[in-house]
């Protein structure tokens, strides 16, 4: 190994070279169907096929219902991963096994569940219909179907980063004179923000990307439930063009969420 | 580190000589030609057929029928849309036979080179408008799709059963508002099925299929956009004798029943 | 500031309490490692339920099994300081100790006047600004200190406070709790395994050995004539328990007799107690009557300054072994080292015999 004018730092121990080559296969293994895509872009109508109604219709709606699922996930995940990390009853593990499911699910069979409960004859949605409220084929399907898959990930991240937290902190402010909501306010979440943001960061990106359950509960309908999936789906029966360029917005999307989530940690715990 | 680096270059030069390996089979031209060849007396062998998804029920037994009548043979399907069908086989799929349910998608097939012969009709379907059992809105025609508070779930344009609705709606002067447009006629009849809407527009067959899960009305202008179905061999096909006999079998009298009995039309 | 009683058991962790605390007063709980002085601290302070017990906070009963009474701990009015500051990484360390202020009800100013006082009264009004991460870990103590005083808390409770600081920022906190405790007459327990923190901070200590309260009384008396192992370990007093078997005399429970003077009842249960600067070394048994002879091994060999102390193996109770300290001429005299038997031998008039103290059930 020749040192050249590298600059002193800290050995790593632990990382055989050998290792890099297993790691670069599965790096290729995930940028060359990338690249695959990259290089069937029809370049001089990427920007009309882009732009086009349709593609801006699918695109508002998924950043429109990724955010509103995302915000979903926070406020009943956030009580979720809470009990599951700190609170003591009996069937915990079997609960937290059941609320895990969705991920393990295929997702078209969590849109035929869905269709089930909230559906014109489901178990809730009958009800629901007799209020006159009507769920299916509408953009709220959309947002039940997203939330639906994205939950446990922001369960699992945030349920992860209370268990290495503790609760060294929490019992302090209680001997301080913090009644429980207090403490949960002021030291158990700001204490979490980092797992929190991961987590959300995750949950949006799957909504993103959601669609099997979309599909079986929601239906498709440009500007009411046709997310970018679904639009990519539709297209590649005519137009592939059309097809692999929103297959490339998503993608750029997806990136510049996750690499703007990246740089809020690198700047450190608040 | 350098080391690494041209292990990696190899490892992904492997990677893409066994990719050009399986895309090369669609380069190689197999001189057929347009005659079919003589037919030996007795067929073997295996043959894949591709087949749109309204074929499933109708190939299936045509399958099991010629697997009857030529002991050794076997007959393997691959349901799926036309259009994913095709791009399935210019991508470099093997396969012997291939039925379209329109025309469009076989003649991108065979401008894509992948057909051994003329394609040949072999059947038709036209539209019915379905409701979930017992017609609970009491749709009679067409028009009465349009009616307001019908939840209506149709196929998109960009499928065959979609832009044969869209013919419908030019014809009749009649416009609907879908409150969903399916990608697959099947999502529609499930939506149907499931109770979520009041009435879809699917094919014929799909309504038999579905039996008395839906009730079926049929509509007069349906008449106006009829889509046909094309069935041919490909060039690629390693059974050239075995794949001609399927298709022989599909648009003679035998095949021809089948299909009347699900409610396709003749070609 | 109240007084504090506790009486109370935890099966789990094989603990049992029976202490009482006036006002004003500091206890300092002593005893080794891992024998459940923690769960005493979580048990007043409400973060741990006992099986069966009574626990009184200036006269308010805050955890009784018996009815079902268990006051949160938010409400005891009780301020914990750990060996790790513990103060909340997002604040900085003067909203660290405007926390309790704010948590009544305080306006965000006045919690910061108040947090400014208490800062300046611990002598880390330069801190108030700096974020916990910043601090080194006597500083980060100090707030803490801070804190806890400024929550008023009725009792405070210090878990081995300065254990996890180094030798120059020990002293200076421990001189802080001192000023602020004893000289302020706060009612407070301290946990420790330090001597010097029972003797600088402390009234009353109470000795806890394998889960039971061993010994208590004020602190000079304890240390000055300890009655448990421990404490007389680290007091720096030779302890050896036995029965009573003549006036002056009692018999270990391996047989050997040691005589002593003190006040015991025949067939009592004794411990004779003296220090290690009273013991003769000899390399041969010494026939002398008035004197005790005990066959020791050696085990190790220490020298503070010019004394050097050698301690023999534990005892065969399992209690500490003897030690006895002589001078370094001596010890070179004598070619000691490790393993070698010795004689160690001490005036019966050098020897105190005391009552054992019951054992409590």
């Amino acid at each position: 190994m020749t040192e050249g004018r590298r600059s002193g730092g800290l050995i790593q121990v632990g990382l055989p070279t050998w290792i890099y080559l297993p790691a670069m296969v599965g790096a290729l293994f995930v940028i060359v169907p990338l690249v695959a895509i990259l290089l069937k872009i029809d370049w001089p109508n990427f920007i009309p096929l882009i732009t086009s109604e349709s593609s801006r219709a699918a695109l508002v709606l998924s950043l429109k219902t990724a955010t509103a699922s995302t915000a979903v996930c926070v406020l009943i995940g956030v009580p979720m991963a809470l009990v599951l990390a700190r609170g003591r009853f009996p069937g915990k593990s079997v609960l937290r096994a059941l609320l895990l499911l969705p991920l393990v699910l295929p997702p078209v069979v969590g849109g035929i569940a869905l269709l089930y409960t909230f559906g014109r004859q489901g178990l809730l949605g009958h009800q629901l219909q007799l209020l006159g409220i009507r769920i299916a084929f509408s953009t709220t399907a959309v947002v039940l179907a997203q939330s639906f898959v994205s939950l446990p990930f922001l369960v699992v991240s945030l349920e992860g980063a209370l268990r290495t937290a503790g609760t060294n902190y929490e019992n302090i402010a209680a001997t301080l004179g913090g009644r429980p909501t207090t403490v949960l306010r002021t030291v158990t979440l700001p204490l979490v923000i980092p797992g929190l943001m991961s987590g959300a960061v995750l949950a949006f990106a799957r909504s993103l990307g959601e669609f099997g359950a979309t599909l079986t509960f929601a239906g498709s309908l440009q500007g009411v439930t046709r997310t970018l999936p679904l639009e990519i789906y539709l297209q590649r029966e005519t137009d592939p063009d059309a097809a692999v360029a929103l297959s490339l917005l998503l993608i750029v999307v997806a990136a510049l969420i996750v690499i703007a989530s990246a740089s809020h940690r690198l700047a450190g715990p608040v | 580190m350098r080391s690494i680096f041209s292990v990696a270059v190899a490892a992904l030069g492997a990677a893409a000589l066994v990719a050009s390996c399986s895309s090369s089979q669609t380069d190689t031209a197999s001189t057929t030609t347009g005659s079919a060849p003589p037919a030996p007396t007795s067929i073997t062998g295996d043959i894949t057929v591709f087949a749109a998804a309204s074929l499933k029920a109708t190939f299936t037994e045509l399958g099991a029928q010629m697997e009857k009548d030529n002991p050794g043979t076997k007959v393997t399907f691959n349901f799926a849309g036309s259009s994913d069908l095709v791009t399935q086989l210019t991508q470099g799929a093997p396969a012997d036979v291939f039925a379209s349910a329109d025309t469009n998608n076989m003649t991108k097939a065979v401008d894509a080179g992948l057909v051994a012969n003329d394609p040949v009709n072999f059947a038709t379907n036209t539209l019915t408008i379905v409701t979930p059992p017992g017609n609970p809105k009491q749709i009679a025609s067409f028009a009465d799709l349009a009616k307001p508070g019908t939840q209506v779930v149709v196929c998109a344009p960009q499928v065959p059963c979609g832009s044969a609705t869209e013919k419908v709606e030019q014809a009749t002067g009649v416009t609907l508002t879908p409150v969903s447009e399916e990608s697959a006629v099947t999502d529609v009849l499930g939506k149907i099925t499931s109770g979520q809407a009041d009435a879809g527009l699917v094919y014929v067959t799909d309504a038999k299929g579905a039996g008395d899960k839906v009730s079926a009305v049929p509509f007069p202008e349906s008449s106006g956009a009829v889509n046909t179905y094309p069935i041919a061999v490909l060039k690629e096909s390693k059974n050239p004798a075995a794949a001609q006999k399927f298709v022989e079998l599909v648009t003679g009298p035998e095949g021809q029943k089948v299909l009347a009995a699900a409610g396709f039309a003749a070609p | 500031m109240s007084s504090v009683r506790v009486r109370a058991r935890l099966e789990r962790r094989g603990v049992e309490f029976d202490l009482a605390l006036d006002d004003g007063e500091v206890l300092a709980v002593l005893g080794p490692n891992g024998v459940g002085k923690s769960t005493l601290l979580q048990m007043i302070a409400g973060l741990l339920r006992p099986d069966q017990g009574r626990i009184e906070l200036g006269g308010t009963v805050v955890t009784d099994t018996s009815s079902g009474v268990f006051v949160p701990a938010h409400a005891r009015g009780v301020a914990m300081l750990s060996q790790q500051a513990l103060l909340f990484p997002h604040m900085n360390a003067a909203a660290n100790v405007a926390y309790a202020p704010r948590c009544k009800g305080q306006t965000r100013s006045a919690a910061r006047a108040t947090a400014q006082r208490w800062l300046e009264a611990v002598g880390a009004e330069h801190l108030a600004d700096r974020r916990p991460a910043q601090l080194s870990g006597g500083q980060a103590q100090r707030v803490a200190v801070a804190r806890a005083l400024a929550a008023e808390p009725q009792v405070l409770l210090l878990d081995e406070p300065m254990s996890a600081l180094d030798v120059t920022a020990a002293p200076a906190l421990r001189r802080l709790l001192r000023e602020i405790l004893r000289g302020k007459r706060r009612t407070a327990i301290i946990v420790t395994h330090d001597l010097l923190d029972a003797l600088a901070i402390a009234d009353k200590v109470v000795v806890f050995e394998r889960g039971r309260v061993v010994e208590s009384g004020p602190v000079r008396t304890v240390l000055a004539s300890p009655r448990s192992d421990f404490a007389a370990r680290i007091a720096g007093v030779n302890l050896i328990p036995g029965a009573v078997i003549d006036p002056g005399t009692i018999r270990t429970a391996w047989g050997t007799d040691i005589s002593g003077i003190g006040d015991v009842d025949l067939g009592d249960a004794a411990v004779a107690l003296f220090r290690p600067s009273a013991v003769a070394v000899h390399l041969d048994s010494p026939h002398a009557s008035p004197r005790n002879v005990i066959a020791v091994t050696i085990a190790e060999i220490d020298i503070h300054g010019t004394v050097v102390r050698i301690r023999g193996a534990d005892q065969p109770d399992g209690s500490t072994g003897l030690a006895a300290d002589i001078t370094a001429a001596s010890a070179a005299d004598l070619d000691l080292a490790p393993g070698r038997t010795v004689y160690f031998v001490v005036k019966a008039q050098e020897v105190e015999l005391h009552p054992a103290l019951p054992v409590r059930t």
